[in-house]
């Protein structure tokens, strides 16, 4: 992928400043800053509960920040009525962490339903890219006609993916996108990740815990606790980080900084 | 006794915000109906769904209840000598009341559920998310063909009821209680007037609606995995046929109480 220092400096495709969003009293993003340029591969980690999902769900606008910016290539995105919203969106692909395949559609027309209903495109095309789709994350055109309940976790995920690049979007964010899966099958992905994203050549955001993935897509890795970045660089950085939170949680080491709040039963 | 006051303040402050919350819902539903995009595949499907498949159960219903209206009808009024009047209370209580509440409330239980369950789903595992992130409101693709479908599907399927209810009547006064066909037929049309169907019908309509908008509003608001979804799942049937019940007794008051 691109080199991150170069895509952070130019004007940044996703600019994130100030963000806060509480849940009740619980403040989940406080004050949250962060860029990430063209082309560039961003991957953000931290434990669970720290916010990372929620960071996501802002800059898709399916949550609303209490205050804060978020500009997508300089276009201020928060409080964006819906008309706005819906034509951003178009520059969006996401894969969910449990994939969030749709029951009751069969698989193309989960690849190909961004296609149909939001850019409203031919059935027998979108099939034509759906099955091209398919292929290129290793799925024959077989795969197609059956239903998500039929496959299993790892050819959900890959469908998933298929969806997320099924219309070249510009951004493309990847939640926990090997969470759930065989290390084998992790690698599978992370490997067509990188190259959908090179293909399409999108900007890509991705959340994950898995330290393997994490080194392996990210240009560069920025880690979130208690609401806030704490560190941030070069993914070959990440080893030689000297801050204690991110050597904690790299090494996975239940001593240091970061307190896992765990109740007395 | 300040700790009960409190609780009963946050509980009513609760309602009034789920009662603001379903208004906002339902007005957004009203609205939606006359902008496109109109997704006419899925309203058919919906339709589909909510009367073809509930035929079976409504129509099974209806007949039974027709049948039990003759038979309590026959024995109240032989205490007075007006066992005539039974082809009319059967005709008029079908039409005017039974038929689109019994149907209001069966379809309640079985698509109403059925809506919360699957939109509950959706919600819990990310599938509205993706809609959104599709470019598709979930809105306008999941809740406004069902509320559409609600409101056409629950005339037609009391139109079916209202007949298989007084044919329900019909069979017990005639082949049980001893009724002349003719005359039972006769008093039958005699004393039904167009207005009677009419008003069954626009509760229909209403009933419908109801039941499309809880199924949608709690499957759509529900939070927390499996747990949520079968909550969702109860508030949808248990609030529509509360609803159904007060709305009955208030459309009846609008178009009967003079």
């Amino acid at each position: 992928m691109s080199d991150g220092r170069t895509a952070q400096d130019a004007a940044p495709k996703i600019s994130v400043r100030g963000l806060h969003k509480s849940f009740g009293s619980k403040v989940v993003l406080d004050g949250l800053d962060i860029d990430c340029g063209v082309g560039e591969s961003l991957v953000i980690i931290g434990g669970s509960g720290t916010g990372k999902s929620v960071l996501i769900k802002c800059i898709l606008g399916l949550l609303h920040p209490e205050s804060g910016s978020i500009r997508i290539d300089g276009v201020e995105t928060v409080g964006m009525k819906r008309a706005g919203r819906t034509a951003l969106m178009s520059k969006f692909g996401m894969l969910f962490q449990g994939a969030a395949l749709f029951d009751s559609l069969r698989v193309w027309e989960n690849v190909a339903f961004g296609l149909i209903q939001g850019r409203g495109m031919e059935r027998a095309g979108a099939k034509t890219i759906a099955l091209e789709k398919l292929a290129s994350v290793g799925l024959g055109p077989e795969v197609g006609e059956l239903r998500p309940a039929e496959l299993s976790g790892g050819m959900q995920k890959r469908v998933a993916l298929a969806r997320a690049i099924a219309a070249e979007p510009e951004i493309i964010f990847f939640d926990e996108p090997t969470t759930g899966l065989d290390p084998i099958m992790a690698d599978v992905i992370n490997d067509l990740i990188i190259k959908c994203v090179r293909e399409v050549g999108a900007t890509a955001v991705s959340i994950t815990h898995d330290m393997v993935s994490a080194r392996k897509i990210g240009d560069r890795i920025a880690m979130l606790h208690k609401g806030k970045i704490v560190w941030r660089g070069p993914a070959g950085e990440i080893d030689a980080s000297g801050n204690p939170f991110v050597d904690q949680f790299v090494h996975g080491r239940a001593e240091g900084p970061i307190q896992m709040e765990v109740r007395a039963v | 006794m300040t700790g009960f006051l409190a609780s009963v303040g946050a509980t009513f402050l609760g309602f009034l915000a789920t009662t603001g919350r379903l208004a906002g819902f339902a007005l957004m539903g009203l609205a939606g109906i006359f902008s496109p995009p109109f997704y006419p595949r899925l309203i058919l499907r919906q339709i589909v769904y909510m009367g073809y498949y509930s035929l079976p159960v409504v129509g099974l219903t209806a007949l039974f209840t027709g049948m039990v209206l003759a038979l309590q009808s026959y024995t109240g009024f032989s205490r007075f000598n007006a066992e005539s009047a039974v082809a009319t209370v059967v005709v008029l209580s079908v039409t005017r009341e039974l038929g689109p509440v019994i149907a209001g409330l069966m379809v309640a239980g079985r698509v109403g559920a059925a809506m919360a369950a699957e939109i509950g789903t959706m919600r819990v595992t990310d599938q509205i998310d993706a809609l959104s992130t599709l470019s598709t409101d979930p809105y306008r693709y999941l809740v406004l063909p069902r509320l559409l479908a609600g409101l056409i599907t629950m005339p037609l399927l009391v139109v079916v009821a209202d007949i298989i209810g007084v044919f329900g009547g019909y069979l017990v006064s005639t082949y049980k209680l001893g009724f002349n066909v003719e005359s039972y037929l006769v008093s039958t049309s005699q004393h039904l007037e167009t207005s009677d169907v009419v008003s069954g019908l626009i509760k229909a309509g209403v009933f419908g609606f109801i039941v499309a908008l809880m199924g949608c509003y709690h499957g759509y608001q529900s939070r927390g995995g499996a747990e949520g979804v079968g909550q969702a799942t109860t508030y949808a049937v248990v609030s529509a046929s509360i609803l159904i019940l007060v709305t009955d007794y208030l459309l009846t008051a609008a178009l009967f109480g003079g």
